[in-house]
């Protein structure tokens, strides 16, 4: 598909706006509808089109393997970690109250913190499957 | 959607119910917006008619496009899954009626996440609060579900790519 450039003209203009508004349903999760779920798939989901229009190679040259494979782990360990810091800082297992000195501004803070950890994860395993499908294929055909 | 389900069924052509999927999604989303779950739809929008879409289209390229016919003709599978079907559409009529204010989990612990959360977690978004905070327990579970997905994807499927001298 990398010769019709009517679609890598449109993806170039599409992708950084896919981009924002997962950032967007990130951070504004806390007034309107969203999350890290949403979120999450929203960019595996730019990636994967882009990876569409401009080849496996390239969307692997763009986020490597090893960053995917590292971000899978590093969602889960943010937000278990947000978790043992409530623990540390006195509270019980996720308890956000306890991460600023005051309550409401540290269930902020941990709320944050954990859609973050999910955005992370998410994303990174949705685009791990989608890599590690069509680099099957990739493979047998080479 | 039952006439994109029958359609599904009826044909034998998997790229084309692949297609017919991905709008079965689109719909779905659409059916979750008019049920005020803009969370949700957002989700099988993106999900649903996007990604796995996509997935199916990979897997579908390793395969053959078509089905191939079954031997014989199991009757006994269809008789399981109408009688699951049936068992299950028996007991959703034991529920509440849909938006019947009165219901069980209206009247439990809803109303003081509607009422305090705003106050105890300063956002504004209930089912945020409701996801992150009052149900972190659950939502770090969900997290870790994906994360052992995305782990047995790899252990599954990574192998074979190495031993071809891939990388």
């Amino acid at each position: 598909m990398r010769d019709f450039f009517v679609l890598r003209v449109i993806a170039k203009l599409l992708i950084p706006f896919m981009l924002l508004f997962a950032l967007y349903v990130e951070f504004h999760g806390d007034f309107g509808p969203g999350g890290g779920f949403q979120a999450g798939v929203m960019v595996a989901a730019a990636i994967i089109f882009y990876a569409l229009i401009f080849g496996l190679p390239a969307a692997r040259m763009l986020v490597p393997d090893a960053l995917v494979e590292s971000l899978i782990a590093l969602g889960v360990l943010l937000y278990a970690g947000v978790g043992v810091a409530g623990m540390l800082l006195g509270g019980n297992f996720l308890d956000y109250f306890v991460l600023m000195s005051d309550p409401v501004a540290g269930q902020h803070r941990g709320i944050f913190l954990v859609e973050l950890g999910v955005l992370i994860t998410v994303s990174s395993v949705m685009l791990k499957i989608f890599y590690v499908f069509a680099g099957r294929g990739r493979d047998a055909i080479e | 959607m039952a006439l994109l389900v029958l359609a599904m069924v009826v044909q034998h052509n998997l790229f084309s119910v692949v297609v017919l999927f991905g709008i079965y999604s689109f719909l779905m989303a659409t059916v979750l917006v008019a049920l005020d779950a803009v969370d949700v739809a957002m989700t099988e929008a993106a999900v649903g008619a996007g990604i796995s879409t996509v997935l199916f289209l990979a897997a579908l390229y390793l395969t053959r496009g078509d089905e191939t016919r079954p031997l014989h003709r199991t009757w006994s599978a269809l008789l399981v899954s109408v009688g699951v079907g049936g068992a299950l559409v028996y007991g959703t009529l034991g529920l509440p009626a849909f938006s019947d204010p009165a219901a069980p989990i209206h009247t439990h612990v809803v109303p003081r996440y509607i009422h305090e959360g705003p106050k105890e977690t300063g956002v504004p978004n209930v089912v945020t609060a409701v996801l992150a905070s009052y149900r972190g327990f659950d939502t770090l579970g969900e997290t870790t579900v994906v994360f052992t997905a995305g782990i047995g994807v790899i252990a599954l499927l990574r192998r074979r790519r190495r031993k071809e001298g891939d990388r």
